[in-house]
């Protein structure tokens, strides 16, 4: 590209010419780094996919094309074309002048057959000298859309998405605020044993929660809340560890000149934090609702084991596994399914990634 | 996301504010604090503090689900039995053997695919970053289906990749990645590789938080990639690995929707997929036993305990604090 341009130029002295060409050798050997590293990073993220390209083949494909190991990568049946109320089978027919022409078999027999041209029926049947059983079928791609309809229906997809952004929605909201309640605390005000709260809370994260299972089940059990989704929803009610630091961290960014402004104008604590916080740390805030979200969307262990005895009302991730448990000798029903309870988060994501990634930024490392 | 860790190993050694007689607008500013995180402190209470001495409580008595009314207190029996049961070991040794494989797996992975992104070799970066990330954002259920599929012995896409190669993946005699117990440890580091993404990002936010003066000095003084990425990157970045690495075996420790959606608490193949969790989960809930699953769940609790302390035992050996923030 550029490596002979600086010659045309004009003949530059000894040195000078080998310092050009130091540089061009340098820059050559850059240009070929980027290209190879995109190259190698653009497989990679080939192969990193390749299970989505597999699922999206399989969904598509009828019960035969999945389970048959020799079977071709797309979904293919062989084509057929509808003749006077008929299905006739599609073959490949050598003609007498050289050529090959996809023909519909009409009249099957022993030494001559009669077809028809699928593009051209009106120029009617046409006679073949040979035997039929010795040519190929011609198979096309043809998708089973059908399949998508069929899981959407046996999962109830609707109905389980229902339930899973209930669950999201509401423990979105309430994980959000009183984990925003709890930051601001720690962020601004002084009190005795502050540092050893906040290393409690954050030892939090730590603990395996099975250790808190039994009883907390024994208890919900009691006051009749298995079986629903109180158990799951009430305790997002009182901050979650993660997500507080995460706020915290962000609003010991935010200047304090801002609240002794609000407070000198009279305002207390609850209305400073309301009108001052909250509305310079709404980034924050979508990232803390965001993650959340997803980390709802995908939560399996706990509504298996509150919503057990209730299998109408359990999100995606457990709903998906009961399907997997019963329909496992129809993988293509499988991956439809797999796909529909996919496309909701992962759009969400694309849409919001811009927040997303900036979250992770915002509320990780460099603050 | 460093300043977790941080926050964590300088939580106890934090100097006492010194003490003044407290004034009236000291005692307002308390109370309001107190107010303010009143919510999280009811919340560690009823649903940590409390349920945790309730488990230990618990783990003391004969109490079954079934039959609430014949609780009895049958005093370390449960225990006793949680350490002589067979399955209790095969378990932890299950999970210590997945974390052994895994973890460092993941880790790699993790830091290679941040150090590809954060290359300047690399065009078209925020297109790969989402790339990578997305798989992330897949509910875990149906990722685990997906590869359930994709690892199929016969049909899945793998083996017959594999096939190509000319080794024979495919056939009852090939790689079967479900029914061999040391197959189905990589069946499930893939899946958790597609969830790669967190940490990823988490270490290329570390990454884009190197001083990038460091490498020009580097480059000048005439070290190489390796060197580089020995002495400056891998230095710096040992706070936000520690981090990785501390969230993902207490995360491993609790191994449990893979296994499950999987093989249910089956142990196939071979008890290669009943974790700690697996069996914890069976015993106290499918069967009822709440006080041999509370005593499970307290050894669970010690094991991840016990292993977290060790790693921050580790940390003053390799992780590095040296640089200043802003």
């Amino acid at each position: 590209m550029t490596v002979e341009a600086p010659e045309r130029i004009e003949p530059p002295r000894p040195a000078e010419r080998r310092h050009g060409e130091a540089v061009l050798r340098r820059r050559r050997k850059a240009l070929m780094w980027t290209l190879c590293t995109t190259l190698g990073a653009f497989l990679l993220v080939m192969i990193f996919l390749m299970p989505l390209g597999y699922g999206a083949v399989t969904a598509l494909k009828d019960k035969d094309g999945v389970s048959d190991p020799d079977s071709p990568i797309l979904p293919v049946a062989a084509e057929t074309f509808e003749y006077e109320g008929e299905e006739h089978d599609v073959y490949a027919v050598p003609m007498p002048d050289g050529s090959v022409r996809e023909l519909a078999l009409l009249e099957p027999g022993r030494e001559s057959s009669v077809f028809i041209d699928p593009d051209d029926p009106g120029a009617g049947p046409i006679e073949w000298e040979g035997r039929w059983r010795t040519l190929e079928p011609v198979s096309g791609l043809s998708p089973e859309w059908g399949n998508f309809a069929e899981a959407w229906n046996t999962i109830d997809f609707l109905r389980l998405t229902g339930w899973t952004l209930f669950y999201a929605l509401t423990t979105v909201v309430a994980t959000v605020v009183s984990s925003a309640v709890v930051a601001y605390g720690f962020a601004r005000f002084r009190f005795p044993f502050r540092g050893a709260l906040f290393g409690l809370l954050l030892a939090t994260i730590l603990l395996p929660p099975a250790v808190t299972l039994v009883p907390k089940y024994a208890v919900f059990l009691q006051m009749g809340w298995v079986g629903t989704y109180l158990p799951l929803i009430v305790p997002h009610f009182f901050a979650n560890a993660f997500n507080v630091f995460l706020l915290r961290q962000y609003f010991l960014t935010i200047p304090k000149e801002l609240e002794e402004a609000a407070r000198i104008d009279g305002a207390g604590p609850i209305r400073t934090f309301l009108k001052v916080i909250v509305p310079q740390a709404v980034p924050a805030l979508t990232a803390v609702s965001l993650f959340h979200f997803f980390y709802a969307w995908n939560d399996f262990f706990e509504p298996l084991l509150y919503l057990a005895g209730n299998r109408d009302i359990v999100p995606i991730g457990v709903g998906l596994s009961y399907f997997n448990g019963v329909y496992n000798s129809e993988p293509h029903l499988i991956m439809a399914a797999a796909l529909l309870a996919l496309a909701l988060p992962v759009a969400i994501f694309l849409a919001a990634q811009r927040v997303f990634v900036q979250g992770i930024v915002v509320t990780g490392v460099d603050k | 996301m460093s300043d977790l860790t941080e926050a964590v190993l300088t939580a106890r050694h934090r100097p006492r504010e010194p003490r003044r007689t407290a004034s009236s607008m000291q005692r307002r500013e308390a109370r309001w604090g107190f107010a303010f995180i009143s919510p999280w402190i009811v919340g560690f209470v009823l649903f940590w503090m409390l349920p945790i001495l309730a488990s230990l409580v618990f783990s003391t008595l004969d109490f079954e689900l079934t039959n609430p009314d014949e609780t009895s207190f049958v005093g370390l029996s449960n225990w006793d039995r949680a350490l002589s049961d067979p399955q209790t070991w095969s378990a932890l040794l299950v999970t210590l053997r997945f974390t052994v494989l895994f973890l460092p797996l993941s880790l790699v992975v993790s830091l290679a695919l941040a150090l590809l992104l954060n290359s300047a070799r690399l065009k078209g970066r925020s297109f790969f970053r989402l790339l990578f990330y997305a798989p992330s954002m897949i509910p875990l259920v149906a990722g685990i289906l997906i590869w359930q599929q994709v690892l199929n012995p016969q049909t899945g896409w793998l083996n017959r990749i594999i096939d190509l190669t000319g080794v024979q993946a495919t056939g009852t005699s090939g790689l079967r990645w479900f029914d061999n117990p040391v197959l189905v440890l990589f069946a499930f580091s893939f899946i958790g590789l597609w969830g790669v993404g967190n940490t990823m990002m988490i270490n290329l936010a570390g990454l884009q938080g190197i001083p990038t003066q460091l490498y020009e000095a580097a480059a000048i003084d005439g070290a190489g990639w390796w060197r580089r990425l020995r002495s400056i990157t891998l230095p710096l970045l040992s706070p936000v690995m520690f981090y990785n690495l501390v969230i993902g075996s207490v995360l491993i420790m609790q191994y449990f929707v893979v296994p499950w959606v999987l093989f249910g608490a089956s142990g196939h193949p071979d008890g290669s997929s009943r974790f700690l969790l697996v069996h914890f989960y069976e015993e106290a809930f499918v069967f009822g036993n709440m006080g041999y699953g509370a005593a499970l769940a307290w050894l669970i609790f010690l094991v991840v305990a016990a292993l977290t302390a060790l790693l921050f035992g580790t940390a003053r050996f390799w992780v590095h604090y040296g640089t200043e923030r802003s």
